[in-house]
């Protein structure tokens, strides 16, 4: 029984991995500068590790899954947009998503007031909830146990 | 005959819709003019193309679009997800308990 796919398969997946998370990462942290941002560099990072499951086999998969620290960070990447949201109606200008950050110089990487963490904790939370949608699948179905 | 409607059908449509493009669209890079409220003679989409690095930061519209002016809406999008997410986990790991 060869569970998930063959040699060549899983040596570029493996490879090709941490260059997917890495881009990711920059995309979500760009979100404010590039095109892109938390969502689309959320699912990008949900799916280097939806590659390599795919290559290898959910059980023989070199990253080790929690499912439960996932679900964690799936609530933290939301809650951050509600606290985000709840300080800037409190502390702020006094509206929901007001700024409390400064503006900073445009075009900068830590420019753009709350956009930054907005884009963060919706990435975070975008690729947790596609991680997951994928491990329950996967795992429920049994794709790789034929 | 059943090849034949589907197929005058088709091209009809395809007519209709070619005719309706080429006399009625606005040409390529002109998009209506909207009027509204104190946007007189400015439509919302240039108001934000140019305010929107000024009074957002950042240099990206479409970021400063959906979680600045559109905020809101986008963290309502965020809890659609979170729930789908929820929804798909009870379905398929609803046996995790039993195990």
């Amino acid at each position: 029984m060869m569970a998930g796919m063959t040699t060549i398969v899983r040596t570029i997946s493996r490879l090709l991995f941490p260059f997917m998370v890495l881009f990711g990462v920059c995309v979500v942290l760009h979100g404010h500068l590039t095109p892109g941002g938390g969502f689309q560099g959320g699912v990008i990072i949900a799916a280097s590790f939806v590659m390599l499951w795919l290559a290898y086999s959910l059980e023989q998969s070199p990253i080790e899954f929690k499912l439960f620290r996932t679900e964690v960070l799936e609530a933290i990447g939301g809650l951050t947009l509600a606290t985000v949201g709840l300080i800037g109606l409190v502390m702020g200008v006094g509206k929901f998503f007001g700024h409390v950050l400064p503006l900073g110089i445009l075009g900068n990487l830590l420019s753009g007031g709350d956009l930054p963490l907005l884009n963060i904790g919706v990435g975070v939370e975008v690729a947790a909830s596609i991680v997951l949608v994928f491990y329950a699948m996967l795992r429920k179905t049994g794709w790789d146990e034929k | 005959m059943r090849r034949v409607v589907p197929f005058v059908a088709v091209l009809v449509v395809g007519a209709i819709l070619i005719f309706t493009v080429i006399n009625y669209l606005p040409p390529f890079g002109s998009f209506p003019q909207r009027k509204l409220g104190a946007f007189e003679n400015q439509s919302i989409g240039q108001r934000i193309l140019e305010n929107g690095p000024r009074e957002t930061g950042a240099t990206d519209v479409v970021t400063s679009v959906v979680w600045d002016y559109r905020g809101y809406d986008t963290m309502g999008e965020c809890t659609i997800l979170f729930t789908a997410v929820c929804g798909v986990l009870m379905l398929f790991l609803a046996t995790r308990g039993q195990e």
